[in-house]
């Protein structure tokens, strides 16, 4: 559908260099709501990593403020997940996942406008929930049997991270549930069903004093690194770059670093 | 015309299944130990759901044909209470079963006192399943009461049966057709419990998690592992469907 109106996209690419003052991207300005960027108007979908949803939410709004015209409509999940969905045709403008490897079919495929852009990383936590009733204080106790552990599947970046801690921390851990996104992880432990689980840092701290954290050691830790990029089939790349710049503007990786996210 | 439209929305995204999938590796994917794992999880599963629902629904059939002669709420209460499960997105369902039967849940943490938890267990499993799954079985049943000739019921307590006999030696043979039709349309939705199924039972290889939710965590990394599950699933609910005589289907006189 996209692919037959070139017309269309020449413009609108040209409108974003225009805008953006050619800027190459992930620059540390503040971008200024000038008056020329006023012009933005639209709807701009973004699909992003479930770990990212309260930030991108909070900066979304902020956008929307700067730009009245601007609709900001965003989508999260497992970040394996979203990128299958792009790789089959669903319309988006802007794509944030929670690490490299699940970037890549996208990339692979041809379907992103830029080198995707690293912007954050997060870390693993463990949190089990404020009664701890399985008394867990290290990351250690998970492999012990009598504790259920709620972990995200190998399939989703919250997995591959939690693998490849407890590998390295030689833990043999037999979870009760690996389930599809982290955010599922999080409401297990906040409903009280397991003794503990796994998520970034970041949930931990949006979940606030709805589980307790147990920060795991820095060397131990498995970091991830978040990358953003243009879709090559955007329909609105004018203001889909507009938004990106905002996410990487002072402003944007400060709301990041407040939700508990670290610098690459 | 419109109606080859319905049928073109009902079957072109199967027809786009069975073009996309990829035939050469087929056989390797669907003898993969994971593959095996789910589907005989998922009909075993599926099984004592349909079992359940049987148990369960057979006698709440009887009570909704003979509702007519309620007044309006309680009878209009009772048929959405049963309708619920149609409408509730599954997701909300796991939720909900999560919050009564959960280990802190308002029923469950009683039964946790007792040693008894059932989120994360096949268990969990065959309850999310036949949560689902009910209102097809009551609804099957109810309607072949409510067709079915009272008279021969009456006749039979009349001549001195009790009405235990009535209903197990008149009503239910009956009424089997529609049991039958009901219990398999109940197996076909059981097999592709999704939603609350993940929510409620959590994901476990071999404990939870079933061939739907197999084939979803497939998509997401490898869709021809996804698109092998899915046909599994497609061809296990088209065996059962077609296993069905025309007049046990819902609808259909014969």
């Amino acid at each position: 559908m996209r692919t037959r109106r070139p017309a269309v996209l020449v413009a609108t690419v040209a409108a974003a260099l225009m805008l953006t003052g050619c800027s190459g991207v992930g620059g540390a300005d503040v971008p200024s709501p000038s008056r020329s960027q006023d012009a933005l108007k639209g709807t701009v979908t973004v699909l992003a990593a479930a770990s990212l949803a309260q930030v991108y939410g909070q900066l979304a709004t902020e956008f929307e403020k700067l730009h009245p015209k601007v609709t900001i409509t965003q989508s999260f999940g497992g970040s394996s997940a979203l990128a299958t969905q792009i790789v089959q045709g669903a319309p988006a403008d802007l794509f944030a996942t929670a690490n490299e490897v699940t970037m890549k079919p996208v990339t692979d495929a041809g379907l992103t406008d830029q080198t995707p852009i690293v912007y954050a990383t997060n870390v693993l936590t463990l949190i089990v929930p404020p009664s701890n009733p399985a008394k867990v204080t290290t990351v250690g106790d998970l492999a012990n049997p009598a504790v259920k552990v709620a972990l995200c599947d190998k399939a989703v970046p919250c997995g591959s991270a939690a693998v490849t801690l407890l590998a390295a921390e030689h833990l043999r851990v037999t979870p009760v549930t690996l389930e599809q996104d982290v955010t599922a992880v999080l409401t297990k432990v906040e409903l009280d069903e397991v003794d503990a689980g796994l998520v970034y840092v970041t949930d931990a701290t949006t979940a606030g004093n709805k589980v307790t954290q147990i920060a795991i050691p820095d060397a131990a830790n498995v970091i991830n690194r978040y990358p953003i990029a243009l879709l090559k089939n955007s329909s609105n790349k004018a203001a889909a770059r507009a938004f990106e710049q905002f996410i990487l503007s002072t402003t944007g990786l400060a709301a990041l670093k407040r939700a508990g996210f670290g610098t690459p | 015309m419109i109606a080859w439209l319905a049928i073109a929305l009902l079957v072109l995204p199967l027809l786009g299944i069975l073009l996309s999938a990829p035939w050469p590796q087929l056989p390797g994917l669907l003898l993969a130990p994971e593959t095996l794992q789910a589907l005989g999880l998922s009909l075993g599963t599926g099984a004592i759901s349909t079992l359940l629902c049987l148990i369960l629904g057979v006698p709440l059939a009887v009570i909704m044909a003979r509702s007519v002669a309620w007044s309006v709420l309680p009878r209009r209460l009772l048929r959405a209470a049963v309708t619920i499960p149609l409408v509730l997105p599954p997701v909300v369902g796991g939720l909900a079963l999560l919050l009564l039967l959960g280990r802190s849940g308002i029923l469950g943490r009683y039964l946790a006192q007792l040693g008894i938890t059932l989120p994360f267990t096949t268990g969990a499993v065959v309850i999310a399943q036949t949560f689902v799954a009910m209102p097809f079985l009551v609804f099957a049943v109810e309607g072949a009461l409510r067709g079915a000739d009272r008279r021969v019921e009456l006749a039979a307590a009349s001549l001195g049966a009790s009405p235990f006999r009535v209903f197990r030696t008149v009503t239910i043979p009956l009424v089997a057709p529609g049991i039958a039709a009901g219990a398999v349309l109940c197996f076909a939705r059981a097999l592709g419990e999704f939603g609350a199924t993940i929510t409620f039972a959590g994901s476990y290889p071999g404990i939870t998690r079933t061939l739907p939710i197999a084939s979803y965590l497939a998509s997401q990394t490898n869709l021809n592992q996804s698109i092998a599950l899915a046909l599994v699933l497609l061809a296990v609910s088209v065996v059962v469907l077609l296993s069905l005589r025309d007049r046990w289907l819902p609808g259909v006189r014969g």
